[in-house]
């Protein structure tokens, strides 16, 4: 029933993506969104395209994975893409009824579309490839100078693992209490949207107190190893970038550096095909 | 009302990587009336199998009727047949939610479209077969022992009036005292009623006692479907898929193997007991 979300999920292969340090991949990721959203035409978009597939390719996930995450944003997506299309002001193209299709709302909705879409395959590029754990690990260390202005960041790391983990078990427990509720004729489709939220009651109650007693377990558990925070606190296995790290630095710097050219010359060079 | 299964295989993930075969052609006859203990190991299927029972899970291919119609066709009342084909989860108490013990067993028939008066009846009526006091009624059902929230979490499918009761591991994690009582009362409730019931459980101690059909499941697929003390002579083949006969069976051919002349043909203490007495007359 819910397992269908993809978002926050990780593929088991074996690549070269899934083998890299985890502070490249999240690196990679926030600087490829932000390169999004500064790149500027068409070449820009071209070079993040390009970059993109050959991540995929290279991360041997199936492509079906990605855009199934994508659907979960369908919605959002053309939300957005019918609000730029119709609101941004601008030179008119055709006007239907009260409202009007700009040039600019076009180009806009266009933009905003690809920056979406690219944005969320990427970043569940990232997600599919690398583990909750390695990815709270890398966060971890890239936060640590953070510690010295008195910011917790082994408990935040922590948290953010362990709110990771519980997003698959609480699936699979709504998924239960769901089939136990449906066993006794529970209705969670029909109705208006009242009874619809009233019969969501029986699901929701036992969801939370299983929540909570799952919470104290874990929290009992780590009690009962002697779990203390960060302070003096050794990794099984501590992270150190290798060979191939390094090279994924270099291929993310040529893609930045082709994006940007591409983006200021390609206008030129499509101009002057045109002239 | 009979529920036959035709050949039902189900896949978990099919399509991916990770595709597993669950249940591998299927295909049963569950007549009125019976007392039936499905056993297997952990991941044998016996789960995945109940839930096609009541239509909770489709079957990757084959077919399960439910008193002679196809439970997917079109237009099969789903609702209908879970109300007939009652389903106790693994860890029932689980799903309780309402504020007094009541309420939460009048869920089910509130569910039926039935009338207050009716589903008031039926609630009370379920309490009482699963053995709750009064005097707990009205109390939140959180506070109960974790014994009483699984008799409350039983009633609330009985309150439905099912004709098949199936309970997916009534007993987990319950004390032997416990353990005993929910099975004392169900086989009364087996008695009293005369519905057909389905206990899956993986331990044969549990279901020797009470039943009269075993059907054992490995990887999936039925190995044994049989009297008890037909099952329970395949002991040694039991033992290589992780199960095992009830341990009085095992003390009888021990005494056996010692040169006391009793039949090993025993699967509970009482027979045993009966087996043993007879021995020492004879002598």
């Amino acid at each position: 029933m819910l397992r269908d979300i993809t978002l926050g999920q990780y593929y088991q292969a074996d690549s070269v993506i899934h083998r890299l340090d985890p502070r490249v991949k999240l690196g990679t990721t926030i600087i490829f969104i932000i390169s999004l959203f500064v790149f500027h035409g068409v070449g820009g978009y071209v070079a993040a395209a390009v970059f993109l597939a050959m991540v995929i390719k290279l991360s041997k996930v199936p492509f079906h994975f990605m855009i199934k995450g994508m659907k979960s944003i369908v919605f959002l997506l053309s939300i957005t893409v019918i609000f730029n299309l119709f609101l941004t002001p601008g030179q008119p193209i055709f006007r239907l009824w009260k409202l009007t299709v700009t040039q600019e709302g076009v180009r806009l909705a266009v933009l905003l579309s690809i920056r979406l879409g690219f944005l969320i395959i990427g970043s569940s590029v990232m997600t599919l490839t690398t583990t909750p754990n390695q990815l709270t690990d890398g966060l971890e260390k890239m936060l640590k100078p953070l510690n010295r202005l008195g910011v917790p960041v082994h408990e935040i790391a922590m948290m953010m693992s362990i709110a990771l983990r519980f997003i698959p078990i609480l699936m699979e427990e709504t998924d239960k209490i769901m089939k136990a509720q449906l066993a006794r004729c529970a209705d969670f489709e029909s109705g208006n949207l009242i009874r619809k939220a009233k019969s969501l009651v029986p699901l929701l109650v036992p969801l939370f107190i299983s929540a909570f007693r799952r919470a104290n377990d874990l929290a009992m558990a780590m009690e009962a190893r002697c779990y203390r925070g960060g302070d003096h606190r050794t990794k099984m296995k501590p992270l150190h970038y290798e060979r191939r790290d390094y090279i994924a630095y270099l291929i993310v710097l040529c893609y930045l550096v082709a994006g940007v050219v591409l983006g200021k010359l390609l206008p030129i060079l499509l101009g002057s095909v045109v002239a | 009302m009979p529920i036959i299964l035709d050949n039902v295989s189900h896949i978990y993930g099919e399509d991916t990587a990770m595709a597993v075969r669950a249940l591998d052609k299927i295909s049963l006859v569950i007549p009125d009336g019976q007392f039936i203990g499905l056993i297997g190991h952990t991941g044998s299927g016996k789960s995945t199998l109940v839930q096609h029972l009541n239509g909770l899970m489709k079957a990757t291919s084959g077919a399960v009727y439910f008193n002679g119609e196809d439970i997917d066709s079109e237009g099969f009342d789903k609702k209908k047949l879970r109300s007939k084909v009652g389903l106790v989860f693994q860890y029932p108490e689980h799903q309780l939610f309402e504020t007094d013990v009541f309420s939460d067993v009048c869920f089910g028939p509130k569910n039926l479209g039935l009338s207050k008066k009716e589903i008031e009846l039926r609630a009370y009526a379920a309490l009482k077969l699963v053995g709750m006091e009064d005097d707990y009624f009205y109390q939140s059902p959180f506070e109960l022992s974790g014994g009483q929230k699984r008799r409350v979490a039983i009633a609330g499918v009985l309150a439905m009036k099912p004709e098949v009761l199936i309970l997916d591991e009534p007993t987990a994690g319950l004390d032997p005292k416990g353990r005993d009582e929910i099975l004392d009362q169900i086989a009364k409730l087996k008695r009293e009623t005369g519905i057909t019931v389905i206990l899956v459980s993986h331990s044969m101690d549990d279901v020797a006692k009470y039943v009269d059909r075993i059907i054992v499941m490995n990887k999936g697929r039925v190995m044994y479907d049989d009297e008890p003390r037909e099952v329970f002579r395949q002991y040694q083949e039991l033992e290589a898929i992780g199960l095992a006969a009830p341990q009085v069976t095992y003390i009888m051919k021990e005494l056996r193997d010692h040169g006391f002349d009793v039949s090993d043909d025993v699967t509970t203490i009482e027979e045993a007991k009966q087996e043993i007495i007879a021995y020492f007359k004879e002598r």
